[in-house]
């Protein structure tokens, strides 16, 4: 069997409220999950479900209250991996604007090796490797305010691939993007995970992009609704439409026709299946 | 409108004025700037502005450029030069009316404060001008590390430096937007007097305030996840080395002090 990358076990979450206030409700209730090496792993959840404080929680930015989270084995609650966790595991944020700490690519994308204490010809090489990685290369003397969103969260990527983590945490990045960024970073990060083997944590609430995922996760409520393949988790389209979230629009588009009596195949997740099942049951008549 | 500030403003070239180590142009910068005020004849300071003319004659930055970093001074230069004129009494009177008494001593007091701050502000111009900011605070992290000794945080102040150069831009396109909203909403940004004018940047510097602190917080953030942790056992991408063309630049320039001195030293002062 292979062992767990990343173990979250029974692990609870509270915001510190401000003093004399009532305490904050629950951000993260008792959610259990574990993931292996090489998945690509999507998060849906509408805001507030408690989605991007996983995030936080899987590098050791936040310590859970109660529960442990283990990466490769090591328990982030321990001060000593700390340093160790986040070389591991990569996180990337919203706002493309609020990670980029240099005026130039390629010396943003350094930042990360330079903090690890890297020599500098290997810093070198990685930075041009993460940028090629991230299709950034020939941006590298660019000013970052000069490109675009895509581009920009892009750039974020790169930073954190710069630090060879074997897996690497995305909170919402397409969330500020055009339909176009959108396109790009996504793609960007499944080319991370199929031919570089990094392991996948992309919180969103695009369910198109979750279908493309090898797993997917539902938060509700600080809890985890949902755990399983995106055929699996969008087949449950009640339970999703009840907290907030929708199913990919192939599938709505393609449950519908069923409902009306039209014999498309079960399970239609996306726009190439849907056209492929048309097609289908057109060339049968 | 807010766009052409000049603060730290770079113009990308090759130059080998743009080449030289920015350790050791912001070195010869100050010692120039220094060097300007023991200037005490007029051979020494057409060596001095001698020395800063071929700087940017090499450099290719059009004197256009230059001129522009000049003008906020202007009132400064003018104003100095008129004091200087009307309270030094040194040297034959040229003119005496009623109490105003100009002496030859005040024009030429007037005359080398007026070269000497231009030569000082083109000075730094062109440090600017020809080093970009990232290596600019690079350089100053490195000159001043020594300074550890006394307990001063260098690399926390090169940081905050590197990390507002990088956010100016931002900001200045954050203020643009919150304009747009606020005159959107009714806001009357370009009429009344100064003090109406002032009261309506309120509500355009409290959002901006607000999402600075936001931005700052999650930047906090995004560095601690890349593994920040300050000065300690950092390494850089730049290796700064010392090559040819530096011991060149401090040969020539030491040429010029040596020149300069000497004319201080053999021809009388003037001032």
């Amino acid at each position: 069997m292979e062992q767990n990358f990343l173990e979250f076990d029974h692990v609870s979450y509270r915001y510190e409220s401000e003093e004399g206030e009532p305490q904050l409700p629950l951000a993260v209730n008792d959610v259990s999950l574990s993931v292996k090496k090489g998945e690509f792993i999507a998060v849906l959840g509408h805001n507030g479900s408690g989605k991007s404080t996983l995030a936080k929680l899987s590098n050791s930015v936040f310590l859970p209250e109660s529960g442990k989270i283990y990466v490769n084995g090591m328990d982030t609650s321990d001060e000593n991996y700390a340093y160790d966790i986040r070389k591991t595991v990569g996180v990337v944020f919203q706002n493309p604007d609020n990670q980029i700490v240099a005026s130039i690519v390629e010396e943003d994308v350094a930042f990360g090796p330079e903090n690890l204490g890297v020599p500098a010809k290997e810093i070198r090489e990685r930075v041009d490797y993460a940028l090629k990685a991230c299709g950034m290369y020939e941006y590298r003397k660019r000013e970052p305010h000069k490109l675009s969103g895509g581009q920009k969260q892009r750039v974020a990527i790169a930073g954190i691939i710069a630090m060879l983590p074997e897996c690497i945490v995305l909170d919402e990045p397409t969330a500020m993007l055009d339909p176009k960024g959108r396109k790009e970073v996504f793609e960007t990060v499944q080319h991370l995970n199929q031919e570089l083997g990094m392991t996948v944590l992309f919180i969103t609430h695009f369910m198109e992009e979750a279908a493309k995922a090898d797993r997917v996760l539902v938060m509700d409520g600080g809890k985890l609704l949902l755990d399983g393949t995106p055929r699996e988790v969008f087949a449950q389209d009640k339970l999703l439409k009840s907290v907030g979230l929708d199913v990919p629009r192939a599938a709505e588009l393609a449950r519908g026709l069923k409902k009306k009596g039209i014999p498309l195949k079960e399970d239609i997740l996306n726009a190439e299946e849907f056209a492929d099942a048309v097609l289908e049951l057109l060339g049968e008549k | 409108m807010i766009k052409d500030i000049t603060i730290g403003q770079y113009f990308p070239g090759t130059s080998p004025i743009h080449k030289l180590d920015p350790r050791l142009k912001l070195i010869l910068t100050f010692a120039y700037i220094l060097t300007v005020f023991f200037c005490k004849n007029f051979v020494s300071l057409a060596i001095i502005s001698a020395v800063l003319l071929v700087t940017v004659l090499i450099s290719k930055i059009s004197a256009k450029m230059l001129l522009k970093s000049l003008k906020p001074i202007i009132v400064i230069v003018i104003l100095t030069s008129l004091l200087q004129i009307l309270y030094t009494d040194d040297g034959t009177v040229l003119l005496e009316w009623w109490k105003i008494k100009i002496t030859s001593g005040g024009l030429y007091m007037a005359f080398f404060t007026t070269v000497r701050i231009i030569l000082l502000v083109a000075a730094s111009s062109m440090l600017t001008y020809t080093t970009s900011p990232t290596l600019l605070t690079d350089a100053i992290e490195r000159i001043f590390s020594p300074l550890k000794v006394l307990k001063i945080n260098v690399h926390s102040i090169a940081m905050m430096m590197t990390i507002a150069l990088r956010f100016i831009p931002t900001l200045i396109d954050e203020v643009d937007k919150i304009m747009a909203a606020q005159k959107a909403r009714g806001a009357e940004l370009d009429t009344g007097n100064i003090l109406e004018r002032g009261k309506a940047m309120v509500p355009i510097f409290v959002p901006l305030f607000i999402n600075s602190f936001t931005r700052a917080y999650d930047l906090a953030f995004a560095m601690e996840c890349r593994c920040y942790r300050g000065g300690e056992g950092r390494t850089s991408l730049r290796v700064m080395k010392l090559r040819a063309r530096d011991y060149i630049t401090t040969g020539i320039f030491a040429l010029c002090l040596v020149a300069i001195i000497l004319a201080n030293h053999f021809l009388p002062a003037v001032i």
